[in-house]
């Protein structure tokens, strides 16, 4: 067991999974001198620039070019910086990587990887702060992660770069720091298994990525007034794992859901109303969502705060859930 | 009963050549034409010309199932630019790459794919080269190198640049070829493309498929500057123009171009200077042109140019009718062949969508 952070975890899978398969390569904005965030650091003094290769402010053609290699029968790993810059590379993902499979009639795959680093990070501001998670949910094809802890950042990393299918990673900008232990060897996480992070019997709290954190905070802080909530970090998008929350709702009768998205239209809506299908009868309370207000993320720190989700807001919805 | 089609190349006399300049000036005055003392290798050009009147042949049966509500969904006839298609396609190894764009259909052909598949592919039908999912604008033969049609205009650019990326990891001898037509040249993909071939020196052919129409606009009216080869050349790639109708230009100058990339060159530009002379889809009668301008335009037809360069070149009428016949009676039967062929099972319906998730319905 060692002890990394976030952002080495993920290089420390790259870096195992490029020594185990030759196929695999990165390619993205200044990853020569280690990539913006560090999350390159060293690869390309031991795979050289060919496979950590450098790419021009041209995100439309890093994620095309991307198909294309992956077509191929490369396993390309794509960095595209900031979540937000994406946008810009929007068809080449959703029109091409998602669909080249299938309307091809199954005669290629297109295994990659798109990392998307997400979420607010430091007064960023409108353009460097998003977590479009929902928007990729939405698009068949598409294989949704997002880590919350440095051994899910690299048992999950090294399990979508072995992934046949285009896989969205999103990576908080906010955990990058964050130390935890991750576990030696070849260590994979499933794609599509939640992980229960905190057992509990009175409330179900479903999150993924930096709002895991959120949650956990908030059941401390409600264990101290002995309410025992249920902490799940979903990590994977989709699929989901629709059973270890059904069950977990079946045990304590009560969902609430915490994402740091906009919460109209989030993936938080599509947890919610699953389980309003499928467990209506288990329910004690009517399930809910905290997400963000629907407005943009502010510079000015104090503005910037009235759109974050916040632990005390998790704790305030809880004990209204609970009747406490 | 329909009346039989008229003859492929029977639209009238020949001897025009499109101007390969850029702007309003394409006016498809007579320049030039090819002066039938050259050496030429008559046995190569009546293969071009046997490749061009198959796909001719197939995009006027697809017009056709288009009437017959056997073609469901839109086509874009390349008809009148079959020589681009087959004079970049005839200098490239099967194990050579080619991506090509929503007006595909002869690029596929000349890239080798099978005929009857991509007949049952427009149909929708099993056994069509992606099952029937695709359609026309989604047509791709993997086992011939044809990575794809595409529906969005450009997007093919920077696919076949990351195959020529792919290429050169695996230090590889392929060529890429990337046909796209002159609408692409405005869409960003076209700059983003050809920069990234440029500072990694892929092997890329770039063929700009010049027909003058950016779907029903006239591309000279939307484009600003010297055009495609003036800005291939200002991203420092080596650019080619020829008239695109005159499959002898194509093929020789595509020959060149491909050696060059395949000697470690890097990537090169092929404008091609053609005319498209349908409309934009199948269903569009093309009222933004006159008909005079269709009918001198079906002069420089690059079909019955090159017939008539044959026959000049000594090759037997009976030999240039026996291949429009062939022609004419292998789409006739993959037509027939498709219009039989069941629609795919339900069940692929929900295939080949991905690894991880079940798509379905129930399974949510």
């Amino acid at each position: 067991m060692d002890k990394l952070t976030y952002a080495e975890a993920s290089r420390q899978a790259i870096a195992e999974e490029m020594r185990r398969d030759a196929t695999v390569w990165a390619v993205g904005e200044d990853l020569g001198r280690g990539g913006v965030f560090g999350q390159y650091k060293g690869l390309v003094e031991e795979f050289g620039p060919e496979r950590i290769a450098d790419a021009p402010i041209s995100e439309a053609c890093i994620m095309g070019a991307a198909v294309g290699a992956a077509m191929m029968g490369t396993r390309p790993i794509v960095e595209l910086r900031f979540s937000d810059f994406a946008l810009c590379a929007i068809d080449e993902l959703v029109n091409q990587a998602a669909k080249a499979r299938y309307m091809f009639g199954g005669q290629g795959r297109v295994p990659l990887v798109v990392r998307e680093p997400i979420g607010m990070w430091r007064s960023s501001a409108a353009q460097h702060s998003q977590s479009l998670e929902g928007w990729y949910t939405h698009i068949p094809g598409l294989v949704v992660l997002a880590p919350a802890t440095p051994a899910d950042n690299k048992g999950l990393l090294k399990a979508a770069i072995r992934c046949d299918d285009p896989v969205v990673y999103l990576e908080h900008k906010h955990l990058w720091p964050l130390e935890g232990d991750v576990p030696d060897g070849d260590h994979l996480v499933e794609i599509g298994k939640a992980r229960v992070v905190r057992a509990g019997q009175d409330i179900t709290i479903v999150s993924w990525s930096a709002a895991v954190h959120t949650c956990l905070a908030a059941a401390e802080t409600l264990a101290k007034e002995r309410i025992d909530a249920e902490v799940i970090d979903l990590r994977s998008l989709w699929p989901w794992d629709k059973m270890t929350v059904l069950e977990s709702v079946a045990k304590t009768g009560r969902l609430l859901v915490v994402h740091e998205a906009v919460q109209v239209g989030g993936f938080g809506a599509e947890i919610a109303a699953t389980v309003a299908e499928r467990a209506h009868f288990a329910l004690k309370a009517p399930v809910k969502r905290l997400g963000a207000p629907r407005a943009p993320i502010s510079y000015a720190p104090n503005l910037e705060d009235q759109v974050r989700v916040t632990a005390e807001q998790t704790a305030a919805t809880t004990r209204k859930m609970v009747g406490a | 009963m329909k009346p039989p089609r008229p003859a492929l190349t029977g639209r009238g006399p020949t001897s025009i050549i499109v101007a390969n300049t850029y702007g309003e000036d394409d006016t498809l005055a007579a320049k030039d034409a090819r002066p039938p003392s050259r050496n030429l290798d008559a046995a190569r050009l009546l293969g071009h010309y046997r490749t061009m009147l198959r796909i001719r042949a197939f995009e006027e049966a697809a017009l056709e199932g288009l009437e017959d509500k056997l073609v469901l969904g839109a086509i874009h006839p390349s008809i009148g630019q079959e020589a681009v298609a087959v004079g970049v396609c005839a200098n490239l190894a099967r194990s050579d790459i080619l991506l090509s764009t929503h007006r595909g259909h002869g690029h596929t052909i000349a890239k080798g794919a099978d005929t009857l598949a991509m007949m049952r592919e427009l149909f929708g039908r099993e056994g069509g080269t992606c099952h029937g999912k695709g359609g026309s604008m989604h047509i791709a033969d993997f086992k011939v190198g044809m990575l794809g049609a595409n529906g969005v205009v450009g997007a093919n650019i920077l696919i076949a640049v990351g195959a020529a990326h792919a290429v050169r990891l695996r230090k590889g001898k392929e060529v890429v070829a990337c046909i796209f037509g002159d609408g692409a040249i405005n869409r960003g993909p076209f700059l983003e493309g050809l920069n990234w071939a440029g500072v990694w020196k892929l092997p890329i052919l770039f063929v700009c498929e010049d027909n003058g129409f950016a779907a029903t606009t006239r591309t000279h009216a939307m484009t600003a500057g010297e055009g495609p080869a003036a800005r291939a050349e200002s991203l420092g790639i080596a650019s080619s123009a020829v008239d695109g109708n005159d499959l002898v230009a194509v093929d020789e100058t595509a020959r060149r171009l491909v050696a060059e990339i395949r000697g470690g060159g890097g990537p090169r530009f092929l404008l091609c200077k053609t005319y498209r002379l349908t409309g934009h889809t199948g269903a569009d009668p093309a009222p933004y042109r006159t008909k005079d301008e269709v009918a001198a335009a079906w002069k420089g037809d690059p079909i019955a140019r090159l017939r008539d360069l044959l026959a000049t070149a000594g090759v037997a009428p009976g030999d240039l009718a026996a291949a429009e016949s062939a022609a004419r009676a292998e789409i006739d039967a993959a037509y027939a062949e498709a219009k039989v062929s069941p629609f795919p099972p339900l069940e692929r319906a929900f295939a080949d969508v991905q690894d991880v998730g079940d798509p379905r319905r129930e399974a949510f």
